[in-house]
């Protein structure tokens, strides 16, 4: 957001994205709002906010992957369990405590994506698809058929604790999540618009050029699914402690599937997109919560299938919207109005 | 002219190189060399061999025989993006720039090999990614003004017209500041003033940098009046070599793009 007639007088301020007070302003009072928000903010809310979060940093991670660097992965939700689970394990068994056990679940579950984005390096667009889709089964039936993991009976994690203070509500996990997204988003944005980021795009635009500009293509494909899935890892960690019981169900193929559609519709390669993505399919299945009862009441006849089935519909049809009318999603409805206030009160 | 100076200290040397795809034989047998400090044209019919050259040079086709050394060093085997790190910059006849980023930041991609920065540092990126940034940044500047591209600079590349795409891609390959350049058809499909102003640039380059050039070509004015040599390919095979004159009058050169009488 630029208001019209502020112009950058170095290098330095043009690839600033915070660039006037007004800026700071925002986003100072934005974040003293979003910290001070469980002391009044209701319970709902607060825990809507916190799944929210754990999306957008999975988010995060494929919008890296697929909207920057093109290599399309069905493999999130996946990479999501192994972090769950090596963050579980390492707490439970080992008692090594959260702190040290979120960044390793992260680093656990990208040296999984290595393993799993190797197929790329061979192989593009919807048979790499496929192959992620192979991976997701692959993850999961070897979580199901090993001791470590519980099997089917899954693992019950504990809360994080500092000091003997224990992060048991969701109000408290709040400021973890809160904290974790902000750092996360942080390294997602800045990361892209440095070398590597171009590097990534160069790869997803032309990986030809991008071999004469110099970019291993090899290298940075793995990067790419490395630092996904380290945010899937990080995400899942998070998730283990929140809701402190893990188990396979919780990380299906939809969930996969879920996660690419909250990445079109937000729109691929932008990181705010990754936010709108989140927000608009959350507040979708929200809505689908809320409407599905008073369906299944309307239409007795019908059964409870399709109050059941709602949330899909909604969800296909929310994807088949976007993908007609605005295939790049809502972030360049953003662009678009962002430019359109950088000329206002001018027409052009 | 100046080239001849150095003349006896070829940059690149390209050895009875063959390329073959099954039983097409797409090179057979072709040496040449690129000295210091000259431009040198590739032309000849379509489908003679003049990009496949140029792929195996930068490394996109491995030669079935032959070799090709760059400074004493072995290209033949090496992948396309270690010998951009040795300063072997192209340019596509077809356009392959990356069409979602800006002018700015195609260039700035181009900075790739010069970067040092990696992931952990361009998470941060305040400090010395930054500072990084702002130093490339600098160079980049100088590109475009060189090319004078100052008013496409914040533009998608995918929105340009035809001859600013083509600009951007001779920009990029100048932003890796190339120790070789090498143009697939940096004038095609342009009209006589684009034409005019891309050799403009080309010898503003040639001049500022004193690399040396190879430079694929069809237009025949183009060729005769800024390169110091050429050498024709026909059918994969090396027909004639040397000075844009004496290419002009070689019966074979005539009878290759003519026909027999």
């Amino acid at each position: 957001m630029r208001p019209c007639g502020v112009f950058d007088k170095s290098y330095a301020l043009d690839i600033a994205i915070i660039r006037t007070w007004q800026h700071w302003a925002v986003l100072i009072s934005a974040l003293v709002f979003l910290y001070l928000f469980p002391l009044f903010g209701s319970y709902y809310l607060i825990s809507f906010i916190n799944l929210l979060c754990i999306s957008i940093i999975v988010v995060l991670g494929l919008q890296i992957v697929s909207g920057f660097c093109g290599q399309i992965s069905f493999g999130q939700a996946a990479f999501m369990a192994v972090g769950a689970y090596t963050s579980s394990i390492l707490t439970i068994r080992y008692g090594i405590s959260f702190w040290l056990a979120l960044p390793l679940s992260g680093i656990m579950a990208g040296a999984v994506g290595i393993i799993g984005g190797a197929p790329s390096l061979r192989i593009k667009g919807m048979y790499l698809a496929m192959a992620t889709i192979a991976i997701h089964f692959v993850v999961i039936w070897v979580i199901l058929h090993m001791e470590i993991t519980g099997s089917f009976k899954g693992l019950y994690p504990m809360p994080p604790s500092i000091g003997g203070f224990e992060f048991d509500t969701d109000e408290r996990m709040f400021y973890i999540i809160v904290s974790v997204v902000i750092i996360m988003t942080y390294a997602a944005r800045n990361l892209m618009r440095s070398k590597v980021g171009r590097a990534f795009v160069a790869i997803r635009d032309n990986d030809l050029a991008g071999e004469v500009m110099g970019v291993n293509l090899y290298y940075y494909k793995l990067l790419a699914f490395f630092i996904s899935c380290f945010y899937a890892g990080v995400a899942g960690s998070l998730w283990a402690h929140l809701i402190t019981v893990v188990n396979a169900e919780q990380f299906t193929l939809l969930h996969a599937l879920e996660y690419v559609g909250m990445l079109i519709i937000g729109g691929m390669g932008s990181i705010p997109g990754v936010f709108f993505g989140v927000l608009f399919i959350r507040i979708l299945n929200e809505l689908v919560m809320f409407t599905s009862p008073a369906l299944a009441k309307a239409l007795p006849w019908m059964g409870s299938s399709p109050a059941a089935s709602l949330g899909l519909i909604a969800f296909g049809l929310a994807m088949a919207v976007f993908l007609i009318f605005e295939p790049r999603g809502l972030a360049h409805r953003w662009e678009i109005f962002k430019s359109s206030y950088r000329l206002y009160p001018f027409a052009h | 002219m100046s080239h001849r100076q150095h003349e006896n200290r070829p940059v690149i040397r390209v050895r009875r190189l063959s390329l073959r795809f099954g039983g097409l034989e797409a090179l057979s047998n072709v040496s040449v060399d690129v000295q210091e400090g000259e431009i040198l044209a590739i032309i000849g019919p379509n489908g003679a061999g003049k990009t496949c050259f140029l792929n195996c040079i930068n490394g996109f086709y491995h030669p079935y025989e032959g070799e090709i050394l760059y400074r004493d060093k072995d290209l033949t085997r090496l992948k396309p993006h270690k010998i951009a790190a040795l300063g072997l910059a192209r340019t596509f006849q077809n356009i392959e720039l990356f069409s979602g980023l800006t002018a700015l930041d195609n260039l700035m991609s181009a900075r790739h090999i010069h970067m040092r920065h990696g992931a952990l540092l361009g998470c941060l990126f305040f400090g010395p990614t930054r500072k990084e940034e702002i130093a490339h940044r600098e160079r980049v500047e100088e590109v475009i003004d060189l090319l004078e591209m100052e008013s496409i600079r914040k533009k998608t590349v995918g929105s340009l017209p035809y001859g600013q795409r083509k600009k951007v891609d001779l920009a990029r390959a100048l932003c890796m500041d190339p120790a070789l350049l090498l143009l697939d058809e940096p004038m095609a499909g342009m009209n006589v003033e684009e034409k005019e102003d891309m050799a403009r640039f080309i010898l503003d380059v040639y001049e500022l940098k004193k690399i040396p050039i190879v430079l694929i070509e069809h237009d025949m004015d183009v060729v005769m009046d800024i390169c110091h040599r050429i050498v024709v390919l026909d059918f994969g095979r090396k027909l004639a070599e040397g000075r844009a004159q004496d290419i002009k009058d070689d019966e074979r050169v005539i009878r290759a793009y003519l026909g027999e009488a």
